[in-house]
């Protein structure tokens, strides 16, 4: 099985540098990945209406209406099953609702921009959203992140815990930006790119993308509580 | 089989996504832990956010902006063959992948000395169990530098 994980330190991400440990981690023994469950995240709320977020407001919100889903697998390919996913993302316009996000684009009173859902019997997550737009940052000159949906899974093992970005296919953002980029192979980044799904987008309605998500660990169910 | 997705940073802005009413309390009644997360420069770091858990106690807590948390849980019983601990994850902007460490408990002294994972911290197994202090527990995340917190590798 082949791992595609960023390094701690990528100097081209500059927040990494006064971040990274610079001491070797210390390595347990191997059936600590496999045996360690998860959090029992079962005390964070999450209502079936949490899975739309084009709809947590009066109005709809401004930005192309999209579909997103896909499968969490464990790393034998089975599915993680009744699992929270939790997905938070800028509006339309690149702005996200955090007061810490300073960019001067426009805040859109319909949109939040977070979402909760628990995967199916298969394994399935389904969120319906706006694509998000592209906003600039200050890690270097002219730095601008590509469209992106930030993803956060619990799996059934503690080493399952994955937080991670999800991108949008033919994107030429991602060739300039540092946090994609420290994905060391083609490969694994390209694990980070949905797939636009004609199959999941609905005429008339909302563009469709497929994304599947491998987490660490395997065989296993996770705990609510 | 293909590998696991890759990990991407957490990122500055999840503070209104990802913390949840009640989220700090792991357990009512139980240990206040207090703490911050530093960076190299013993800078706070302001936008991180760490995971509690053991067994069905669960916290999740965001840092402030002078880089402090705080949660409360309760001492577990120990696994066997181990002290009791917390498993401790971070997430900040600026770490790619999370970060995993453990916090032990101070009132521990013999079952920690024979800890088979504060063994293999070494010398620096003093960085993973708490100290206690007025009210509670005071348990500090260094991500680097001389004092570094031991993280395990995931």
């Amino acid at each position: 099985m082949v791992e595609f994980e960023p390094p701690y330190l990528y100097p081209e991400y500059r927040s990494t540098v006064l971040r990274a440990p610079q001491r070797p981690p210390v390595r347990l023994p191997e059936e600590w990945f496999e045996t360690t469950p998860g959090p029992a995240f079962g005390r964070i709320p999450v209502k079936p209406e949490d899975a739309d977020l084009t709809r947590q407001h009066a109005g709809e919100p401004l930005g192309e209406r999209i579909i997103v889903t896909g499968r969490v697998l464990d790393s034998d390919g089975a599915p993680v099953r009744h699992t929270l996913v939790e997905v938070w993302q800028a509006n339309a316009a690149g702005r996200y609702v955090d007061p810490a996000d300073q960019h001067p684009a426009p805040l859109d009173p319909n949109f939040t921009g977070a979402g909760r859902c628990l995967t199916d019997a298969d394994g399935r997550y389904r969120f319906i959203s706006v694509k998000p737009g592209a906003y600039p940052w200050r890690n270097h000159h002219n730095a601008w992140r590509p469209a992106h949906i930030h993803f956060s899974i619990f799996g059934p093992a503690l080493a399952g815990r994955l937080v991670t970005q999800m991108y949008f296919p033919g994107d030429p953002l991602q060739d300039h930006d540092p946090i994609f980029q420290s994905v060391p192979d083609a490969r694994g980044r390209a694990r980070l790119v949905a797939a636009f799904d004609t199959g999941v987008t609905e005429p008339e309605w909302a563009l469709g993308y497929t994304w599947d998500i491998v987490l660490r660990g395997r065989q296993a169910t996770p705990r609510e509580a | 089989m293909q590998g696991p997705t890759p990990s991407q940073t957490v990122g500055p802005f999840f503070g209104f996504a990802l913390p949840f009413p009640g989220g700090p309390q792991a357990a009512s009644g139980g240990l206040r832990v207090e703490g911050q997360v530093l960076d190299g420069a013993g800078e706070p770091v302001p936008d991180a956010l760490l995971e509690v858990s053991h067994d069905s106690d669960f916290a999740r807590c965001g840092t402030d902006p002078e880089g402090a948390f705080h949660f409360v849980v309760r001492k577990p019983a120990p696994p066997p063959g181990e002290a009791p601990h917390m498993e401790v994850t971070v997430f900040a902007r600026g770490l790619l992948r999370q970060l995993a460490t453990r916090m032990y408990f101070p009132d521990e002294d013999a079952a920690n000395a024979a800890d088979p994972v504060l063994g293999l911290a070494g010398a620096r197994r003093e960085t993973l169990i708490a100290r206690a202090e007025q009210g509670g527990l005071r348990f500090d995340i260094r991500l680097q530098g001389d004092d570094e917190t031991v993280f395990f590798e995931i």
